[in-house]
């Protein structure tokens, strides 16, 4: 069973969070000047890597906050966790396709 | 090829049993193929069997990592149906309950496909609107199914028990839904790609592209280079790893999705029963042990294992429905990686990069489409334009808006 590190409350059971996908997705400012391309690729394309992942979560069952984890997804290891708006904490890879 | 038939049995027991062929033979790869298939599950292996079969194309390999069927082919709950929401779903998957019927003959090789029926239930006002739009969707197709009441439910099922915490308040019946058997697909379809030529090779890894001037020319693997014109990945759960190997993200994410089986037991489940409701799903095997699933773990992975939270859940649902199950044993539970897209509707595609097709993104639900995906894949590859059955799946879709939107029609339902 997976343990989450909220930065609010602490190690708690993962059942007690919901995951929301890629992190640091950010919103494109120039909203009207998008092609329909680069909409498709903000809204649904996603690096979907095997290895270290950058992703958000909620503390659905908890203190109800958001914040963002890093976790290797080819053995579901938790590196971190850390508030919304701070910098990507620098993991040293452990699988072979883990990424930046 | 050894055919498999009630003589050749008796003949191969006058000596034990000691001479059968092995069902496929192992070669060491080739230094070039017209197609290299790269995955050998289900889908990839039908591709194989269909290109050497219908389209000629008999310098073919299909590149598999671990052992074939080895992935979401032999870890699903091999429920097959066909009762989708849009017109181009219908198309696709009613194609591949077409082939199931005769598939068994088609291979020499019993798939054991069992139109059992599914049902599935309501258990809301909303619940019951939503199979009423989708069963008169599928009628316009001219996919036989049809509507039951609580009383009719209780005649078919009498152990369902329907006065649970969320009432049964009606049903979607497909009488030609059901089961096949998951191992049998993969060999039956090896086998006989096999027989046309297709060089079936395991324990071999894709782990980058050989791509010059925007076109595929062939694959690293752990057997050493291999050089193609056309290339088709079907690998589930990794096809977002195998495109990053292309140089292009996929509209995918990857999620653990589990099942269990319970000890087996004599015949009592006959249909394959499903809510999305309280999520859950069972089924029985021939063996007799009860297959039971739910929905997948909500956060991407690639572990084949999931959280006992999930178990749980799905546990509760079905000992709500069944309370005579609840002293059930569970024998085995196993995980496997599903390839998601946000409209729930798999692509068959062309990529950017030329001669590179993807078929993915079966997500929960692809096994029953084995047949079909394999047939319009071949073909797409073959002719190098995509069929008219896949071509609505293109990747493409996300970057224009047509999505094919099921995701009332596989919630949890698989
Ligand atoms: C628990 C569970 C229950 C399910 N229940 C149902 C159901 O009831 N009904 C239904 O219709 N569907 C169901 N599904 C979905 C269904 O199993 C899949 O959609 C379908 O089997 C996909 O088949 P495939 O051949 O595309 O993939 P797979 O069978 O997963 O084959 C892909 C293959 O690619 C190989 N591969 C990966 N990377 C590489 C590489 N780099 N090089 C070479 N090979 C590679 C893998 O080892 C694997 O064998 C379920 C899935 C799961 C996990
Ligand atoms: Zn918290």
């Amino acid at each position: 069973m997976m343990m989450i590190e909220c930065p609010w409350c602490g190690k708690r059971d993962q059942s007690e969070f919901t995951a929301h996908g890629e992190a640091h997705i950010a919103r494109p400012l120039d909203t009207f000047g998008l092609s329909d391309q680069q909409w498709g690729d903000y809204v649904f394309f996603r690096s979907n890597p095997k290895g270290l992942h950058y992703e958000r979560w909620v503390h659905s069952f908890g203190c109800r906050q958001w914040f963002n984890v890093a976790r290797n997804t080819a053995t579901d290891e938790v590196y971190a966790s850390y508030k919304p708006g701070e910098a990507k904490p620098i993991i040293k890879a452990t699988t072979s396709r883990a990424k930046k | 090829m050894n055919k498999y038939s009630i003589f050749n049995l008796a003949r191969q027991a006058k000596n034990y049993h000691q001479n059968w062929q092995a069902a496929w033979r192992s070669p060491e790869p080739k230094k070039h193929y017209d197609v290299v298939i790269v995955g050998g599950g289900g889908h990839g292996l039908a591709t194989a069997y269909y290109l050497a079969k219908e389209c000629g194309i008999t310098n073919v390999a299909v590149l598999e990592k671990g052992w074939i069927g080895g992935g979401n082919t032999g870890r699903n709950t091999t429920i097959i149906r066909s009762n989708y929401l849009w017109d181009e779903s219908a198309a696709l998957y009613d194609h591949a309950v077409d082939l199931w019927g005769g598939l068994s003959q088609e291979l020499n090789y019993n798939v054991m496909y069992s139109p059992r029926g599914v049902l599935h239930v309501a258990h809301s006002v909303h619940d019951l609107q939503e199979i009423g739009r989708r069963g008169n969707a599928i009628h316009l197709n001219g996919i036989k199914s049809k509507f039951m009441t609580p009383e009719e439910i209780v005649k078919m099922v009498p152990y369902m028990n329907l006065d649970c915490r969320f009432p049964v308040m009606g049903g979607l019946f497909q009488q030609l839904g059901g089961t096949a058997r998951h191992d049998a697909v993969a060999w039956g379809y090896a086998r006989a790609a096999d027989a046309l030529g297709v060089d079936i090779i395991q324990n071999c890894e894709v782990t980058g592209f050989d791509i010059k001037g925007g076109t595929v020319k062939g694959m690293a693997t752990s057997k050493g280079k291999i050089s193609a014109d056309k290339v088709g990945v079907v690998v589930a759960g990794h096809c977002s790893v195998l495109a990053d190997m292309a140089g292009f993200r996929l509209p995918i994410e990857s999620f653990p999705l589990q099942a269990l089986v319970s000890e087996p037991v004599k015949p009592c489940v006959d249909q394959v029963i499903m809510s999305n409701g309280v999520h859950a799903y069972i089924s029985q095997s021939d063996k007799g042990e009860l297959v039971i699933g739910a929905s997948s773990d909500l956060y991407t992975s690639y572990t084949q294992r999931g959280g006992f939270d999930v178990i749980e859940d799905t546990l509760q649902a079905i000992v709500e429905l069944y309370p005579a199950l609840s002293r059930m044993k569970m024998l085995r539970q196993w995980g496997g990686i599903v390839d998601v897209t946000v409209d729930r509707s798999p692509i068959l595609s062309k990529t950017p990069v030329d001669n590179l097709f993807f078929n993915c993104g079966w997500g929960t639900g692809g096994f029953k489409a084995t047949p079909g995906s394999g047939h319009v894949f071949a073909h797409s590859i073959a002719e190098g334009n995509m069929h008219p059955y896949a071509a609505p799946f293109s990747i493409d879709r996300f970057n224009s808006g047509a999505l094919v939107d099921e995701g009332a029609a596989s919630a949890v339902a698989h």
